[in-house]
């Protein structure tokens, strides 16, 4: 066991594989628990049992939908461009798994840490527009084009009232380290409580981020049939699927150490955190915020193009300035 | 600039209102059944094909038909065949053939309102998926020699 650890500890280039390998796994993982709770609770919304049918509640249908995945052929259109065709879903997936290295899942359970870790993930974020983009444009259908272009423009539009209301949080803190803003959230403080404005704006903004109902424009199935991804199946599709959930827990999860006190139990109590605990307490946090999603997915209809334009850029920029102004006079202030 | 505020005020009210009927839903109970394993009940309204009524106390121990025609006369498709025998020492005709052609049935019910006997009545067969026309040739008759009438 001494070998092990002394050889991850001696080899960086051991312990980024093994941390990636990991990673991937909790990205699958999420995948496939995060699609069966959203089958699951879409169907109670709607008063259905939804997967019944694979084991007891249907709990093994998502694997048996990923072998099906796995195992269809991947068929390329011929009017495609295939290189790039093929890259999209890859180069949608891998920025996805770089930003999960930087993702604290407890006070020692991490793969890098980063003193820009809050820069990285949302650079690692923004990323997934570009092979949207890519995606849309080389599939040669004018609804993945459609879809890809909805996608350009509404990220654009999303990412800068993402960045104001966690520059509200970063103003206070100091840092954009990950692990310095938990540990400023040690107490009974945490920053929804001060920051309200923020962490709403956080919370619409992130949804629109990851192209979730009500704002899934660039997928808009009524419209677009599939948007972006409508040339891609077999498992191609897949990746397009885990890395829109796994967008979903990095949105969650940087919502969660920004605004919900990452790792620290609630209310403060000590005795209540540890490694294991805070891994815990943790995915609590976010799978709640998770399902707040799911949740809100299934209650509201899609918006409108131009209601989407307007919410962004008459609501909500407007409202994370004055935050941020006003945030920056009180940490003046004091 | 009033009007500004007070839509983010109803708006935002009106979501959480959208998110409370969407949690009433999710807390209530589900209404739809694992059909091939489970089924509804089924209305006593329902109009299936028709079936002659198993009935021992009738005078042929089986079921009430008198052989009258009336059905098939009234019959607007024509899809309904009604032959019966004289037989040596008994009043009456003999049902022989009791037929119904119901992929041309409009489930009209003038068969059974017009049946002076109130020998046929509407059964509530539904599964009747089948790969030919002449799988819907029912031999009434023989479904209520073998029982399988409700």
């Amino acid at each position: 066991m001494d070998f092990i650890v002394d050889i991850i500890a001696k080899y960086s280039l051991v312990r980024i594989l093994i941390s990636f390998s990991l990673l991937i796994a909790i990205i699958m993982l999420n995948a496939i628990v995060m699609g069966y709770l959203e089958r699951k609770i879409c169907a109670r919304i709607q008063r259905r049992w939804g997967p019944m049918e694979v084991g007891v509640q249907g709990w093994m249908q998502m694997f048996l939908d990923g072998v099906k995945l796995l195992a269809k052929q991947l068929i390329v259109p011929r009017e495609a461009n295939p290189f790039l065709f093929r890259m999209a879903p890859l180069l949608c997936f891998t920025p996805v798994a770089m930003a999960f290295a930087v993702i604290p899942f407890s006070e020692s359970f991490y793969a890098m840490d980063l003193n820009i870790g809050l820069i990285y993930l949302l650079a690692m974020g923004s990323l997934n527009v570009f092979a949207i983009l890519i995606a849309g444009w080389s599939s040669n259908n004018k609804y993945s084009l459609f879809g890809a272009l909805r996608s350009v423009a509404q990220n654009v539009a999303y990412e800068i009232p993402i960045l104001l209301s966690l520059l509200a949080v970063v103003l206070v803190t100091t840092s954009f380290n990950f692990k310095e803003i938990v540990a400023y959230q040690s107490g009974l403080l945490s920053f929804w409580m001060c920051q309200p404005v923020a962490f709403i704006i956080f919370l619409v903004a992130g949804c629109a981020e990851t192209n979730r109902v009500p704002f899934d424009l660039p997928e808009a199935e009524s419209e677009l049939t599939a948007g972006y991804f409508t040339e891609y199946g077999g498992f191609s599709f897949g990746l397009f699927a885990i890395a829109e959930y796994g967008n979903l827990f990095i949105m969650s999860s940087v919502a969660t150490t920004v605004f919900l006190g990452g790792w620290n139990g609630p209310f403060g109590l000590d005795f209540y955190s540890g490694p294991i605990l805070g891994v815990f307490w943790f995915l609590l946090k976010v799978f709640i915020l998770m399902l707040i999603m799911i949740w809100v997915r299934w209650t509201y209809p899609r918006v409108r193009f131009d209601q989407l334009m307007n919410l962004s850029w008459k609501y909500l920029i407007p409202f994370s300035l004055v935050n941020l102004l006003i945030t920056a006079f009180i940490v003046k202030i004091i | 600039m009033s009007h500004y505020f007070s839509e983010i005020f109803t708006g935002g009210k009106s979501l959480l209102v959208g998110l409370g009927v969407t949690f009433k839903a999710l807390t209530s109970p589900v209404v739809t059944v694992q059909y091939p394993r489970e089924k509804i009940d089924i209305s006593p309204n329902m109009r299936g094909h028709i079936d002659l009524i198993k009935d021992s106390e009738s005078k042929n121990g089986l079921h009430r038909c008198i052989s009258c025609g009336l059905c098939a006369r009234n019959c607007p498709c024509s899809c309904i065949v009604v032959k019966g025998e004289k037989q040596e020492g008994v009043k009456g005709k003999v049902l022989k053939i009791f037929t119904l052609e119901f992929s041309k049935c409009s489930l009209c019910g003038l068969c059974v309102e017009s049946c002076p006997t109130s020998a046929i009545d509407f059964s509530d067969e539904y599964e009747l998926a089948a790969f030919s026309r002449e799988a819907f040739n029912f031999d009434l008759l023989k479904r209520v020699q073998q029982g399988d009438t409700k």
